[in-house]
């Protein structure tokens, strides 16, 4: 199983905005991803109420794994949108 | 104001109609104003009936999904409507309508034997305890699962979605009943409200006095119009016509803005058709909620001041919130602090009561605090002195000629120059001409007096037509407070709803009273209803409605 590990950037965690956008990322991508905090249980990536049930705060380390082929893409695009901090972008992209 | 959606309701609701047979429905007027466009209901949260054996277990996890994607759906459509915060929370809500997981939780259900609607409530409950448990901001968002819950669940039922409606375009509101969080709620597109339940001084009716909205209650028959449907409302005669064309809709509303032109070009001070002089006062809270229009404040509402306080509001912070208003006005009316374990306050630490209506409130307080009283009454009498104002105040819930006596003492000694009592129980309107012997003035407190006089709750949303100010036992009470000032020489005035009630403004005119304060939106329609009459013409009204 492909996985990685990576600390969340966004000043708000992983819920409000930069939740929704991880999770819409996720389901755009079409391969099933699932996400844990630290030891917790993994929920779909392309699930919204999954994915805010995680508490993931800033600094929190999340563990993406799937074992689709050809998921190392998808990883690696979801790993990098979780440790930018997707509140400071909200300005550019209004 | 948006314009209507072109003909039938955007909804395409079955049933929805642009025109054709008009059906009459009809309630109890409680706001003036004419109002037309398409009607949408606000239903309450659906309940679940008891669980069925489910005989096709395709099409009801067909309904599930069915059900979450008309929620998401719907919130995306709001969204897209929507603007800056408002859009991005809309958003999120319907992601999370549309979660994967939910919907095959919800279809999992269904293959353990439950129903649709059952299945997402069991689904919407397990996510729900899940973010609750989190705790902090996400707590919040528990709120907004039950909301999506209901809706999801009420689609599954088949019944109407609760919550406000948001379609996106002008509305009429039609409702069971509204409670205070409801009417918090209402935004700009609401053009009227119509409600099933409700009375005269319901929070629906005394909303919409407030905001102008023109509102029918007690209309027996308009939740079972179709989301669409075309109506007019008429807040005066409480007629509710469903099945009007387009055409009609935007003549009515043409009818509506001509009318409300003619009445705010209005101005002056109250007066009949004859020329009696009748003042027409304001109900404030603060110097910000003075309006032009009125011949200054009947009612100085001074509870805001002491509200979520651990300490009394100082002497000197007092002043300067009386002064703001006694700078701007030339005659105002300060009643003293009405709270007590009805409206309690922090500060005031009074014990819990079995009877709060009927316990320690209004003037009442002064018998186990009286620093308050003295302070207050200090802040007004300095506050008057400042600004150069002559100063009314009036003290709420005096029941007998000793408490109105000690009152004005304590006032005068302090040096207010006019003192006046509620009349609120019965008891002091009985004895209005023993207590306008000690005082300079009365105020009948309608409100209050109607639940007293009727022993019935102002809150109890059952019991509202025994709170309607029209009734004739009411009215001999305020018959006998204005009886008594025409014979002392003292003014006594009316500041309850009844107050700004147009239809009720000419009798109370004719019972005597010698000014009516309101809302500052209702003065228009009250100086306009006391023009239409002449005094005889008000005293014979008054004189039909005692008996």
């Amino acid at each position: 199983m492909a996985s990685r590990t990576v600390t969340i950037a966004s000043a708000s965690g992983l819920h409000a905005r930069p939740a929704k956008l991880f999770v819409r990322e996720a389901a755009r991508l079409g391969v099933p991803v699932r996400i844990r905090a630290g030891d917790g249980k993994a929920v779909p990536a392309s699930s919204m109420l999954g994915v805010l049930s995680l508490g993931a705060v800033h600094g929190t380390e999340v563990t993406l794994e799937s074992d689709a082929p050809g998921a190392d893409d998808a990883l690696d695009a979801l790993a990098a949108l979780l440790s930018r901090d997707l509140d400071a972008e909200e300005a550019l992209d209004a | 104001m948006p314009d209507l959606p072109p003909v039938p309701g955007p909804s395409g609701a079955p049933g929805a109609r642009g025109g054709g047979t008009a059906v009459r429905l009809t309630g109890r007027g409680v706001s003036r104003g004419l109002a037309a466009g398409p009607v949408m209901r606000m239903a309450a949260p659906p309940v679940l009936p008891a669980p069925r054996p489910v005989r096709d277990a395709a099409a009801e996890t067909a309904l599930a999904a069915e059900a979450l994607e008309a929620v998401a759906a719907g919130l995306r459509d709001r969204a897209a409507a929507a603007t800056g915060d408002a859009a991005e929370i809309l958003d999120a809500l319907a992601m999370m309508a549309g979660d994967p997981m939910l919907r095959e939780e919800a279809e999992q259900g269904v293959r353990d034997g439950l129903g649709a609607a059952h299945a997402l409530d069991a689904a919407f409950t397990r996510h729900r305890e899940a973010i609750a448990a989190l705790g902090g901001y996400l707590a919040e968002r528990a709120a907004d699962l039950d909301d999506l819950r209901h809706r999801a669940v009420a689609f599954a039922l088949g019944v109407p979605m609760p919550g406000l409606p948001s379609p996106g375009h002008p509305y009429v509101l039609a409702a069971e009943d509204l409670s205070p969080a409801d009417t918090a709620g209402l935004g700009p597109d609401v053009l009227a409200l119509v409600t099933e339940k409700g009375g005269p001084t319901s929070h629906t009716a005394i909303l919409a006095r407030g905001r102008g909205l023109p509102a029918v209650v007690a209309c027996p028959g308009v939740m079972d119009l179709a989301d669409g449907t075309y109506v007019s409302v008429d807040g005066a005669t409480g007629e509710v016509t469903a099945g009007i064309s387009h055409e009609e809709a935007v003549r009515a509303r043409e009818r509506d803005r001509r009318e409300r032109e003619r009445l705010a070009a209005s101005s002056g001070p109250g007066r009949t058709a004859d020329g009696h002089p009748v003042k027409l006062l304001l109900n404030i809270g603060s110097a910000a909620d003075l309006r032009p229009g009125g011949e200054g404040v009947g009612l100085f509402r001074t509870e805001f001041l002491f509200l979520d306080r651990g300490l009394a509001p100082s002497f000197d912070e007092q002043v300067a919130a009386y002064a703001a208003v006694f700078a701007r006005v030339p005659h105002v009316v300060v009643r003293t602090l009405d709270a007590g374990t009805d409206k309690p306050l922090p500060f005031l630490g009074l014990p819990p009561e079995h009877n709060p209506a009927l316990g320690i409130r209004g003037l009442r307080v002064d018998r186990v605090l009286p620093d308050v009283l003295d302070t207050q009454l200090d802040a007004i009498a300095e506050a008057a002195r400042r600004t150069g104002a002559e100063a009314w105040v009036m003290a709420p819930m005096v029941a007998t000629r000793d408490e109105a006596a000690a009152f004005a003492a304590r006032a005068r000694a302090r040096g207010v120059a006019r003192v006046g009592v509620m009349v609120e129980v019965p008891a002091a309107a009985l004895l209005a001409d023993r207590i306008l012997a000690e005082v300079d003035f009365l105020s009948v407190g309608t409100n209050d007096l109607s639940q007293y006089t009727f022993a019935a709750d102002r809150q109890h949303p059952a019991l509202t037509d025994l709170l309607d100010p029209a009734q004739p036992a009411l009215l001999r009470l305020v018959a006998a407070c204005a009886e008594a000032g025409l014979a002392a020489g003292k003014p006594v005035g009316v500041c309850g709803e009844a107050a700004g009630d147009p239809a009720l403004a000419p009798v109370l005119a004719g019972l005597g009273v010698t000014s009516l304060s309101m809302a500052p939106v209702c003065v228009p329609v009250v100086r306009d209803a006391l023009a239409r009459h002449t005094l005889g013409e008000c005293r014979s009204l008054a004189a039909t409605a005692l008996s």
